[in-house]
C-alpha cells in the first residue's frame, strides 16, 4: 500500500476518498465499505457482483489476483455460508481492493469473472473443485485438483478432514497379480 | 576348511551331502578359476548388483534419493545407481514421499509396467504410513496397494539408511531369489508381508502386536495348562 507519487493525494488510510471507490459505494447506495488496517474492503451482493466488478475494472483495478474462498460454518455472527473472495489490485496506483460475496446453500452461485479477466479460469476452477461455488458462465468448469471422479468438495468445513474413504478406495496390487 | 580327499559324489552319504558350494568345491577337484554353483545362485548374484532403480520420488525424500545417487554417498558402489525414468528398465521401484489418492492409480500403472523380477522400497514415514499427512488425499501407506519389500524410517530418511535398504534387499534376494521368480507366486507369503490391510480397526490388524489380544490369549492358555493338570 506504498503511495504512488504520481498520485500524492491519496494515502493509504484515506484512500477510500478515491473518486473512483467513492463513485461505486454511491453508485450502489447499500454497499458495506470498510477499511481495515489500510485495506479497503467492500461486500457486494450477489446479484450485483458481475456489474461491481464490470465497473471497477473501468476504474482501474484491472488485475485480479485471487480467487477464493471462506467457509463460514459455524463462525461466530457469520449470517452467510460461504464468503467469496476476489483481491484486485491496480497496477497504476499500487492500490488493492478485497471484495466479498456471501453466497449460501443450496447450490451457491456466483457470476463467473472469465469474461472479465481471463486468469480468473483456474481460480474458479479451483474454488469450484474445493468449496464447491458454482460460478455461472464459466467456459469449463471442471475439477482442478481433485481427481475427476471425485464427489465432495472437500474444504467445507462439514467434510471430514480424513475424507469419506476415497482415499482408499483402490484396487490392491499384490505379487501375484504383478 | 581343511581338505579332504575327494570322493565321487554318489559314494557319500545323505547327511555328508555338501551343503553350499564351497563345500561341493573342496570335494570335487576342479581345475582352477572354476567354480559351480546353483543356477538360481547364480542369477540372484547377477540381479543383486545390477539393481536399476525407478525412482518415484514425490517430495522431500526425493531430494535424499538424489543425494544418494550423487558423488558423495555413491549409489554405484552397490550397483544400483542406474536410475530408469522408463519402467520397462526398471527392477527396484523406490517410492520417495508421499503418494496422494490422485497419484496412485499412476503409481500402480507403473509398477504394473515393470518388468518381472521388481522389488519395491518404501523410503520414508509418508511412503510407509502416510506420515504426518493424515488427509482425506495422503495414501496411508503405499503398501495397502502394491507390494513393498523393504521399508526404510525417517523423515527423510539419510542416504545412509536408503544404501542399507538396498543392502538388506540384496541380501533378501540373494537368499530368497529363483532363477524362474518362483518366491513370488504364493498370495500367502505376500499377505504376510503387507504390514497393513484394508480392515479399518487398527487394533485388529496385527493381532501380536494387540495387548488386548495377546492377553487374551494368554487367558486361554493358562486355562487349557490349568484344566490339563
Amino acid at each position: 500500500m506504498s503511495a504512488d507519487p504520481d498520485t500524492p493525494s491519496e494515502s493509504t488510510t484515506t484512500s477510500v476518498n478515491d473518486a473512483g471507490f467513492q463513485a461505486l459505494v454511491a453508485r450502489f447506495n447499500g454497499l458495506e465499505a470498510s477499511i481495515f488496517r489500510g485495506q479497503q474492503r467492500v461486500v457486494v451482493p450477489q446479484e450485483s457482483l458481475l456489474e461491481v466488478m464490470q465497473l471497477l475494472k473501468a476504474n482501474g483495478f484491472d488485475l485480479l489476483v485471487d480467487v477464493s474462498c471462506v467457509d463460514y460454518l459455524e463462525y461466530r455472527g457469520a449470517t452467510s455460508r460461504y464468503g467469496v473472495v476476489y483481491l484486485l489490485a491496480n497496477t497504476r496506483s499500487n492500490e488493492r481492493l478485497t471484495v466479498r460475496c456471501f453466497v449460501d446453500d443450496p447450490e451457491p452461485t456466483v457470476p463467473s469473472m472469465v469474461p472479465l479477466w481471463p486468469g480468473a479460469n483456474w481460480l474458479e476452477r479451483e474454488v469450484w473443485d474445493l468449496f464447491g461455488i458454482r460460478f455461472v458462465g464459466h467456459p469449463d468448469l471442471r475439477r482442478l485438483v481433485m481427481p475427476e471422479e471425485f464427489t465432495a468438495h472437500p474444504l467445507r468445513k462439514d467434510y471430514p478432514l480424513q475424507g469419506r474413504g476415497e482415499r482408499h478406495n483402490f484396487p490392491v496390487i499384490s505379487r501375484d497379480q504383478s | 576348511m581343511a581338505m579332504t580327499t575327494p570322493q565321487p559324489l554318489t559314494a557319500m552319504p545323505q547327511a555328508a551331502m555338501p551343503k553350499t558350494a564351497s563345500q561341493l568345491d573342496a570335494r570335487l577337484e576342479l581345475p582352477e578359476n572354476v567354480m559351480i554353483s546353483r543356477l538360481d545362485e547364480l542369477a540372484n548374484w547377477c540381479r543383486k548388483n545390477s539393481l536399476w532403480p525407478m525412482p518415484f520420488a514425490t517430495a522431500c525424500c526425493g531430494i535424499e534419493l538424489m543425494a544418494t545417487g550423487a558423488a558423495k554417498h555413491d549409489l554405484a558402489r552397490f550397483g544400483a545407481e542406474v536410475f530408469r525414468f522408463s519402467p520397462r528398465q526398471c527392477d527396484l521401484m523406490i517410492v520417495a514421499g508421499r503418494v496422494v489418492m490422485k497419484m496412485l492409480p499412476v503409481l500402480q500403472r507403473i509398477w504394473l509396467q515393470m518388468s518381472e523380477p521388481k522389488w519395491c522400497i518404501s523410503m520414508g514415514a509418508c511412503a510407509s504410513t502416510g506420515g504426518v499427512f493424515d488427509t482425506y488425499a495422503v495414501v496411508q501407506g503405499i503398501d495397502r496397494f502394491i507390494p513393498v519389500d523393504m521399508y526404510v524410517p525417517g523423515c527423510p530418511p539419510r542416504p545412509e539408511q536408503l544404501i542399507q535398504a538396498i543392502i538388506d534387499l540384496q541380501d533378501k534376494i540373494q537368499v530368497e531369489g529363483t532363477i524362474t521368480g518362483r518366491e513370488f507366486d504364493t498370495a500367502a507369503r505376500q499377505l504376510r508381508k503387507r504390514a497393513l490391510t484394508e480392515s479399518g480397526d487398527p487394533l485388529t490388524l496385527d493381532a501380536s502386536r494387540n495387548p488386548v489380544v495377546q492377553r487374551q490369549l494368554a487367558a486361554e492358555r493358562n486355562a487349557t495348562t490349568a484344566a490339563t493338570r
